[in-house]
């Protein structure tokens, strides 16, 4: 069952790969990338156990924290196009530089 | 008990591994941004959950456990808002949902200038 878990995974991992791949737009892509972190993590669980060293879950958590981190700041720079702008900016004029949500 | 733990733990796998390859296929399949953000969604919740309680129910000891219930729940906090960050962007950047022929003949302007707005917006935003 481990194996065919494993299996499966990989085979989600391809489909999202090939979705980030031709993906039509950019959020289509951020939404693949997210999908092949999240299976990352489960297949980093799924090897620990299968090779008998559950050791690998800590390598699995950061995985988790890496890929909330990595989508967060791909959004960031996609809602503004630009990483230029210092955080100061916004602490100086009180928060006008920052797009309305 | 070893044999229905064993049994409930391969159940719990297969179902896992099913619901992922659902999302698999859905995120391939579906026509517009938004399904495929709901294919996703239930894939990462669902299969993550399923897959990480079928190898609680294998583990060894009691810290095998405790990482996999801190991963489960950090899982179940870090997706939701990473859909709902995703989810706000697209909709701030104009990317409107695709809607059925019926409510497109119900109030026509509108919606012809949404489908002629979505791969303008698209193709935009590839080479920005």
């Amino acid at each position: 069952m481990l194996i065919a878990a494993t299996i499966a995974i990989f085979v989600v991992m391809i489909l999202a790969i090939i979705r980030g791949v031709v993906g039509p737009t950019l959020y289509d892509r951020i939404l693949a990338v997210n999908m092949f972190g999240t299976k990352t993590v489960l297949l980093i669980a799924l090897l620990g156990f299968v090779m008998g060293r559950p050791d690998f879950l800590d390598i699995a958590m950061v995985y988790a924290l890496i890929n909330f981190v990595s989508v967060i700041g791909v959004l960031h720079f996609s809602d503004s196009f630009e990483f230029s702008r210092s955080p100061h900016d916004g602490i100086q004029e009180n928060g006008p530089a920052e797009k309305d949500s | 008990m070893d044999t229905v733990i064993s049994i409930s733990s391969a159940f719990c796998l297969l179902l896992g591994s099913f619901l992922c390859l659902t999302g698999g296929i859905g995120i391939l399949r579906f026509p517009d941004f938004y399904t495929r953000m709901h294919a996703v969604g239930v894939s990462d919740t669902s299969a993550a959950g399923m897959i990480l309680i079928g190898l609680m129910l294998q583990s060894p000891d009691g810290i095998v456990i405790t990482k996999l219930v801190i991963i489960l729940l950090m899982l179940l906090f870090i997706n939701p808002a990473a859909s709902h960050a995703l989810a706000q962007a697209a909709m701030q950047h104009g990317l409107k949902p695709l809607l059925d022929k019926k409510e497109s003949d119900k109030n026509n302007g509108h919606n012809e200038t949404a489908h002629d707005r979505t791969p303008n917006e698209g193709r935009s935003l590839s080479n920005p």
